[in-house]
């Protein structure tokens, strides 16, 4: 297609939702590009399920406006919005066969009885479960009852897919395969669409771009890579991944990196994010997965910048890699994922820790 | 786990005498007394004859008091199903706080006693009761309205016994439906209106069907109503059983006919079971 995308398929402008004295969005701006998968990602109680109620016209704007395709919808009813909406618990129609279910949107949009029967089939394959319209949601598994949910909500044609939560009702295993399956159909069908969850693993996956919400307020929009690698604040970085943090003052400035002063009077360099003067007090971040552990006595002692020495006070096998949990001499304790090489340390070993300076995030404290 | 089975018969143990006592057996002893035979000196004499059978079918008079029960029955059923459902749905759609105080006032006349109940519908529709006082005073009318000893004024009493029944089952029956397909229908395209009539309701008929069921059953054992509030002809076969019972002591001739209504009864409930499953019945009670 040559037709440019447009950039700001759905807009939401300065949206606010009060419930009495709570507010749950507050004034937000977000601009949501055509065919993009955009997940909304937030702990519970963030707004990201109601901006996305908002949007799907199942909760009215206290403020603001939201437009889809440069139109304002504010006051469309819900049922002319042509919205395909998944719900966390798939919402299938009980009482009615999955062909029923599937074909309920064409019904109320007239569309002739014989297009139907094609449309319900070919939706049915484009989930993977043709043959199985004449079967009741109920002896389906969890997983294809929401592949016959998004059948539903893609037959339609929609102009935006809304999901929420879609894939924490599955078991872990499944919620991988869906996880991929939505990825790809999405980019298949090219429907903008728009994934509210509070899993941090989904919303990294499949993101074309990740919208970090708190408190009804956004922390970080951009790439999946744009937020882990460049969390903008404290929240994103401690919401993404597991990450240490270390409060600082800067004591010399370079020119892409600054040296440090740690609580316990040792240095360290990192690599700022934003401007810092001299005597700023800043906060580092430190992925628990970009330190290297070693034993102690292995240790040579001329580099001795952006080393920690410590003792492993506690550790998780997790398979292919172990979690442990380093304490410095400060107290502090540091939390490393390391892959597994010879044997895992142990509960009590003396190491050392070891982290390159453009792991270290310097963040405004 | 084998010898644990015993656990729930013993836990069940209490209900199942209490049910089996009072009231297996006391329907056994009326069954067999509709066997007995009736002396013209009034003494009941133990015999196995279909006489009081014979008697009630013998003419048309006591089956039409029967089919006239089941009509009331019926009517009784309509308008509580619609009176009843309307209030259901409310509490369903409320958020309001006030809810539970509200249905509180739904179980309310449940803590009067169903005679004073009954009996207060004389001084709301009766010759100088309030409605006719009001429109008197207000030169609406002349002479006060007969609203009493009627039947309209037998099905209000039942009414007012009755709805409480049909709004907790139809009640408990949308509380089970899941919000999330009302919503799901409306994305799809439905309005307000076409999503209740493909999603909510039928949704919620087990509750109605429970609801219906209920009231139906009972209406056709009620006597209070029609006694209070209905006129000479608006008996039903249950102030015929007490007729016959209390009345003329005959309790061979009023143990057949309850022995009837009982055999109907279970003929009705069995079929509706058949068509209707009466096992939603329960299905909409755990639904909550």
């Amino acid at each position: 297609m040559t037709q440019e995308k447009n950039p700001a398929f759905v807009r939401f402008q300065g949206i606010e939702k009060r419930y009495g004295k709570v507010v749950a969005v507050k004034k937000m701006d977000l601009e949501i590009p055509e065919g993009a998968l955009v997940t909304l990602l937030g702990p519970s109680g963030c707004g990201k399920t109601t901006l996305l109620r908002m949007l799907a016209g199942l909760e009215t704007p206290t403020g603001g406006d939201i437009f889809i395709k440069g139109k304002r919808i504010n006051d469309t009813p819900i049922h002319k919005r042509n919205l395909g909406m998944i719900f966390q618990n798939y919402a299938l129609f009980p009482h009615k066969s999955i062909f029923d279910n599937v074909a309920f949107g064409l019904k109320y949009r007239a569309v002739p009885k014989s297009e139907i029967k094609d449309k319900v089939e070919k939706a049915l394959e484009t989930v993977r479960l043709p043959g199985v319209g004449n079967r009741n949601p109920s002896q389906l598994s969890g997983g294809q009852q929401q592949r016959i949910a998004l059948a539903r909500a893609i037959v339609i044609e929609p102009d935006v897919l809304l999901m929420d939560e879609p894939l924490s009702a599955l078991d872990e295993n499944l919620r991988e395969d869906m996880r991929r399956e939505i990825d790809n159909l999405q980019a298949e069908l090219g429907v903008t669409t728009i994934f509210v969850t509070h899993d941090q693993r989904e919303a990294l996956s499949m993101s074309d771009k990740v919208v970090v919400m708190k408190d009804g307020l956004v922390q970080q929009e951009g790439t999946p890579e744009e937020v882990y690698n460049n969390s903008a604040n404290h929240f994103v970085a401690d919401f993404l991944g597991h990450s240490n943090f270390l409060s600082a003052v800067v004591e010399e400035k370079h020119n892409d990196v600054l040296k440090v002063r740690l609580d316990d009077k040792s240095s360290c360099l990192v690599s700022p994010v934003g401007n810092f003067e001299k005597g700023d007090k800043a906060e580092i971040v430190i992925r628990a997965q970009k330190m290297k552990l070693g034993y102690q006595d292995e240790h040579s002692p001329e580099e001795d910048m952006n080393f920690f020495h410590g003792t492993i006070v506690d550790r998780s096998y997790m398979g292919g890699e172990v979690s442990y949990f380093v304490e410095l001499p400060g107290k502090q304790v540091l939390h490393v994922i390391n892959f597994v090489k010879r044997s895992p340390y142990r509960r009590g070993d003396d190491v050392y820790v070891k982290v390159d300076p453009f792991h270290c995030r310097l963040l405004q404290s | 786990m084998k010898e644990k089975t015993w656990k729930p018969w013993l836990l069940l143990s209490p209900s199942l005498a209490a049910v089996f006592l009072l009231l297996v057996v006391p329907v056994c002893f009326v069954i067999v007394y509709s066997f007995w035979l009736r002396a013209p000196s009034g003494q009941d004499i133990p015999a196995f004859q279909m006489g009081n059978y014979a008697k009630f079918f013998a003419d048309f008079f006591y089956p039409s008091i029967l089919l006239k029960t089941l009509r009331v029955a019926l009517e009784t059923v309509f308008f509580c199903l619609i009176m009843g459902y309307i209030p259901a749905y409310f509490f369903y759609k409320t958020e309001s706080r006030f809810k539970p105080y509200l249905m509180v006032l739904v179980m309310l006349p449940f803590w009067i006693s169903f005679i004073i109940r009954t009996l207060s519908w004389i001084n709301i529709l009766g010759d100088s009761g309030l409605i006719n006082h009001l429109l008197m005073n207000m030169g609406i009318i002349k002479s006060p309205l007969a609203m009493l000893y009627n039947e309209g004024a037998v099905i209000m009493g039942l009414l007012q016994y009755l709805l409480p029944f049909m709004i907790m089952n139809i009640y408990v029956s949308l509380d089970g439906i899941d919000k999330s397909l009302v919503e799901a229908a409306k994305s799809l395209g439905c309005t307000e209106w076409q999503a209740f009539r493909e999603v909510t309701l039928p949704l919620s008929l087990p509750g109605v069907s429970a609801g219906c069921l209920l009231v139906f059953v009972l209406t056709c054992g009620t006597y209070l109503p029609p006694m209070i509030l209905g006129g000479p002809g608006n008996g039903m076969i249950a102030n015929l059983i007490f007729k016959r019972v209390i009345g003329t002591l005959d309790w061979p001739f009023g143990s057949a006919i309850s022995t009837i209504l009982l055999l109907l009864l279970i003929l009705i409930v069995y079929t509706y079971n058949r068509y209707l499953g009466i096992n939603q019945i329960f299905k909409s009670m755990s639904n909550s």
